[in-house]
């Protein structure tokens, strides 16, 4: 029996969801449970199992919260306030976003500056890609403090410095697939290109470039991600006042977790936003590129 | 057809080592085989030399590799004249893309000079004098195949409606008008090695190298595309370099043979072949084709291709 192509497309990503929410009630009555019974002792009241199941879903300040106390959370800071008040998660993400949006840009460009001067001389590959790699293995976290105090000591303050911790992290992916990419054209076009005695500039801008673009976007939905990782990272440390970092930090001091999952929730809902623009716009180029379907 | 060749096979040549049974046999059919046809007796009575479209003499090139030094090419020397159809034959290794490559001034002699219509190489690369056909129809993918056929002559500058008239007038000289927004993997092989000689040819450079170019093809689509570059060839005139692993299709094509031998890679023959320029595959059944195929076949063996 043939299903309905919409229940054949949809309906393994629909079980996976379901019986993850499952998963995270029941995770949620037990990491709940002895928290709800020492409030229920406390006051000496009677109770019930169905009690303590009610209570472990509609806590307070719960070690996890169940899945309806998140999305409801979500929901109304998301729509309960207007866009710019200060509760309103929109706002927040504003604010890492913009954050995001230009680290990625600043990012995108050093990665593929990078990788052209890599694969046009030996001499800065051997010089700049160590240096490169070893920029990696220090951990955002360290160092994200010491980027906003060196910054603000030369005045930057607010958006630039998240913004440079966000572009830190995520110039290196599309470095190394750029190289990748750059070097992609097969001996033989290169030949065409000298027996045609092409400029430098030519081979880059009709070779290099185009063969380059599948390695490019590969790349930048890595580097995406990666650069709103570094965006709320770089509020963790630097006590910003707005932004999903922010929410998150306020969060963990308050004991709020239904807003630290909201906020998560939030971050989660931007990434995939993210990766599905940059993927969007792969398939445009791809297909004036003539890409085989 | 002006040959003003060296002599046909190098006997007194240090790199021809050829054996006593060979050597008997080989002699015998070394006479350069003539047809008797008009061409031939005009080209006779005019006495002035024809300019060289290549002239190579005494080239060597050695690879260092790390098993040591590879002689690609031993101390070649070869003349071939304007509007000539030279192909080059031998076994793998002896030296045939190598040499076309040299003359395309993608690889440099460690020895010998090169002139390449009267000038250097690598002045000749420059002037974008020559269109290079490769084993691979080596299209640019995110191009169609009309801006396949431009890209050469964007990057040499010509102007935009130039391009568009040049593109329409080559993919019609290869029978592909219609194919336009075509991108190349909506295409046979052999369509797209036509576009790629297309290419070579949009540019209208005076002399065409071609590397094994219907390699990779099967012997139908081979034998017509053989028969179209024949055409192509009387249409336009120009000289033709060609590369290949096939006696047969050697035969068709040229007006001279080069038969070369591996290790170190050299020339061991030049076989004349004057059949009428307008050819038809038929002519592969005449005692002629026949007597120079089986002259090839034996430089071949002389060079002890046929060890290996």
């Amino acid at each position: 029996m043939r299903q309905h192509p919409l229940v054949e497309r949809y309906a393994p990503i629909v079980t996976i969801v379901l019986a993850l929410i499952a998963i995270w009630y029941v995770a949620a009555v037990l990491m709940n449970l002895s928290l709800v019974r020492d409030g229920f002792e406390r006051e000496e009241a009677p109770y019930t199992v169905s009690d303590l199941i009610a209570g472990t879903m509609s806590a307070e300040r719960p070690l996890l919260p169940a899945p309806h106390q998140v999305i409801g959370a979500f929901v109304d800071s998301v729509f309960g306030y207007a866009p710019n008040a200060p509760r309103s998660l929109v706002y927040h993400s504003v604010v890492t976003l913009s954050a995001t949006l230009l680290g990625f840009l600043m990012g995108a460009l050093l990665g593929i500056a990078l990788a052209l001067m890599i694969v046009h001389s030996r001499v800065l590959e051997k010089s700049l890609l160590p240096w490169i790699i070893c920029s990696q293995m220090v951990p955002i976290l360290a160092l994200a403090p010491i980027f906003v105090v060196v910054l603000g000591a030369i005045g930057l303050q607010g958006l630039l410095p998240k913004s440079i911790i966000s572009a830190y992290l995520c110039f290196f992916p599309i470095t190394i697939g750029m190289v990748k990419g750059f070097t992609a054209p097969d001996p033989m076009q290169l030949d065409l290109m000298r027996t045609w005695s092409a400029s430098p500039r030519q081979v880059l801008s009709k070779l290099r470039w185009p063969a380059a673009v599948p390695f490019l976007f590969a790349s930048l939905k890595v580097a995406i991600t990666i650069s709103l990782i570094g965006a709320i990272v770089a509020e963790l440390p630097t006590g910003a006042e707005a932004g999903i970092g922010a929410r998150l930090l306020a969060g963990s001091y308050y004991g709020q977790t239904i807003q630290i999952w909201a906020a998560l929730l939030a971050a989660a809902v931007l990434a995939s936003g993210l990766i599905g623009l940059v993927d969007l716009t792969e398939r445009g180029v791809a297909r004036q590129m003539g890409t085989r379907p | 057809m002006g040959l003003r060749m060296s002599k046909a096979l190098k006997l007194d040549h240090p790199d021809v080592t050829l054996r006593p049974d060979v050597r008997e046999s080989s002699v015998a059919s070394i006479e350069p085989v003539r047809m008797n046809n008009t061409a031939e007796v005009s080209t006779e009575s005019i006495p002035a030399p024809q300019r060289l479209a290549v002239d190579v003499r005494n080239v060597s090139l050695t690879f260092e590799t790390a098993d040591g030094k590879v002689d690609a090419l031993s101390n070649v020397s070869l003349q071939i004249a304007d509007g000539e159809f030279v192909s080059f034959i031998g076994p793998s290794g002896c030296g045939k893309t190598t040499m076309l490559r040299v003359i395309a001034d993608l690889q440099q002699p460690t020895a010998g000079t090169l002139l390449v219509n009267g000038m250097t190489a690598e002045q000749a690369r420059l002037e974008r004098r020559y269109g290079y056909v490769f084993q691979a129809p080596a299209l640019f993918p995110w191009r169609t195949i009309e801006k396949n056929l431009k890209l050469p002559l964007e990057i040499m500058g010509f102007s935009d409606s130039e391009q568009r008239q040049r593109a329409a007038r080559y993919l019609a000289l290869v029978n592909l008008t219609g194919f336009e927004r075509k991108f190349p993997w909506q295409l046979s092989g052999g369509m797209q090695q036509r576009v790629s000689i297309a290419r070579a040819l949009s540019f209208d450079p005076e002399l065409l190298l071609m590397d094994e170019p219907f390699g990779a093809l099967d012997e139908i689509v081979r034998d017509h595309l053989n028969e179209q570059l024949l055409q192509l060839w009387d249409k336009t005139g120009k000289t033709v370099l060609f590369v290949t692993h096939s006696i047969p299709e050697a035969v068709f094509l040229s007006t001279k043979i080069v038969v070369m031998s591996p290790r170190p890679g050299r020339i061991i023959d030049i076989i004349d072949c004057n059949f009428p320029r307008v050819r038809t595959l038929e002519i592969r059944e005449t005692p002629e084709f026949l007597k120079i195929a089986q002259r090839v076949r034996v430089g071949l063996r002389a060079g002890h291709s046929y060890d290996e």
